[in-house]
């Protein structure tokens, strides 16, 4: 299979200029991700993976390095240094993003909340109506919830419509940010058989585990990280 | 996609400069200054070298303190100034290819009635207070070279309705509504023309949270329902949180930075915007 994302001497530092420190979160990291592949990255928290899936995503601005993606509209492309306007377009239609905390939109159900996922893509009213509603039923969240918002929904229910809202685009890239921390364990294998589906579609997928064994048989490969430092872990 | 690739709006080094100037400042267009005013002549740079561009269904956000040339960049696009120098074209004005700047007032008054809506923060700027709501709205129909009562009558209860006017106050006057209903009027009027383009100068600093909510709400479904693209410009974090997709930081009359909205909130670069992302409650 042809390479999806090629991450090349990644180095990223935040610098707070009022308190006048540098701080250096990642030291030149290197990965590739072949398409079709899952990925899962581990380590202690505070050690930088977060950081890496929120570079690739541009939430971060990295310092040094190439990301190199390969779109399907736009070829490969350095998301390190590409356009705003393409980056948005890529998150909308090619990268999904799976945070650790659902980013509520106020007065916003949660219906309507995956269905936006899909209208953003340009599909119609009905068809993301019909793929939010399957995609809310896959995930057992409760039909009492589905017009509510979810400001209120306990951790787990947040976390599951967070990985629907995601995985709605059925998107070329998927990066999961400990989908399963805070999940009970139905909740876990629901998330597991979606993730198996993907990967039988042909979803490039990275995610961070904490909990190693329960992703063990789905990765492809593993990392681990520390101190900002990707380390090749074979399993 | 494709055809969303030529920016609706695209603004070249707009400059704007209140004093003649001096020795000490000409010339660099207030470069090498510390703040955005010269202290041997007292001429105030309140807007050096802006160039953004805005696409199709975008809405891009402008954030920094008072005092940082938002407003002024705002209203030299809407024509209310005169800029000192720059340039800024609109797609959908003879093919984006002509400065608007340097267009005859006739022009201008074209592109401001049909290109462009702008919502100010204090509804006195845009309404006649003392006219009925549905007159303030003819007023812009009006100068857009409508002349049919009938139509324009339709034209406007469609539009009030859409930003939540009862039908039976559509006669009343602007000046006995409260404030975000006064607001929701004047997006009515912007709207009015279906502009391309809509231009939001803090739309809900002083009203208060739940009024503010509902003017947002309103906002948001109208540029999903209708795909135009705006300018917004607040202080308030939350509400280029909630509604801008790119954002840019203006500081002393300059843009400091500019990048993806969430980008600007977790991982500013620039030690201002770190400071105001800190400020966040």
């Amino acid at each position: 299979m042809e390479e999806i994302l090629v991450v090349q001497d990644l180095t990223k530092s935040f610098i707070i200029h009022n308190l006048a420190k540098h701080i250096e979160a990642l030291h030149d990291i290197s990965l590739n991700l072949k398409g079709g592949e899952f990925v899962g990255i581990t380590g202690k928290s505070g050690s930088g993976k977060s950081t890496v899936f929120k570079c690739i995503y541009r939430t971060y601005v990295p310092q040094n390095g190439q990301i190199w993606y390969n779109s399907q509209k736009y070829g490969f492309v350095n998301l390190a240094e590409l356009s705003e306007r393409q980056m948005i377009y890529l998150r909308k239609h090619e990268i999904g993003y799976v945070s650790q905390f659902l980013n509520i939109m106020p007065r916003t159900t949660a219906r309507e909340l995956v269905k936006q996922a899909v209208l953003e893509m340009g599909s119609g009213e009905d068809y993301a109506n019909m793929e939010a509603q399957r995609m809310l039923e896959h995930f057992e969240l409760d039909k009492e919830l589905w017009d509510c918002y979810p400001g209120t929904f306990s951790g787990g229910e947040k976390l599951r419509l967070n990985i629907a809202r995601a995985m709605v685009k059925r998107p070329r890239l998927l990066l999961l940010d400990e989908p399963t921390a805070s999940l009970d364990h139905a909740s876990k294998i629901k998330v597991r058989e979606l993730i198996e589906q993907l990967k039988r579609e042909g979803t490039t997928m990275m995610g961070i585990f904490h909990d190693l064994e329960f992703m063990e048989n789905l990765c492809t490969r593993v990392y681990t990280m520390s101190n900002g430092i990707l380390h090749d872990l074979q399993i | 996609m494709d055809d969303s690739e030529r920016p609706v709006l695209a603004v070249r080094n707009i400059n704007k400069q209140y004093g003649q100037g001096c020795v000490n400042c000409r010339g660099a267009k207030g470069e090498g200054l510390l703040k955005n005013y010269c202290p041997v002549c007292g001429t105030v740079y309140a807007c050096r070298d802006i160039s953004f561009e805005v696409y199709a269904g975008e809405i891009l956000g402008i954030v920094g303190e008072s005092g940082s040339g938002k407003s002024t960049m705002m209203e030299c696009l809407y024509f209310d100034q005169e800029v000192s120098s720059g340039e800024a074209y609109i797609a959908s004005y003879k093919g984006g290819e002509t400065n608007v700047f340097e267009e005859s007032s006739q022009q201008k008054r074209y592109i401001r009635n049909h290109l462009m809506g702008k919502v100010y923060q204090n509804p006195l700027m845009s309404l006649k207070m003392n006219f009925s709501s549905i007159g303030n709205i003819a007023e812009k129909l009006i100068s857009a070279g409508n002349r049919n009562v009938g139509q324009m009558k339709v034209r406007g209860e469609e539009l009030l309705e859409h930003v939540n006017i009862p039908v039976y106050r559509m006669k009343e006057a602007p000046k006995n509504f409260s404030g975000g209903m006064q607001q929701r009027v004047q997006i009515a009027k912007a709207l009015s023309n279906n502009p391309p383009l809509l231009l939001l100068d803090e739309v809900t600093t002083g009203l208060d949270l739940s009024v503010q909510a509902s003017v947002l709400d309103l906002i948001k479904s109208i540029q999903r329902q209708l795909k135009i693209s705006m300018i917004i410009v607040s202080h308030d974090l939350g509400v280029i949180r909630m509604l801008a997709d790119r954002t840019l930081v203006m500081l002393d009359g300059q843009v400091i930075e500019q990048g993806l909205t969430d980008q600007i909130l977790e991982d500013p670069q620039h030690g201002y915007t770190q400071k105001l992302v800190q400020s966040l409650l």
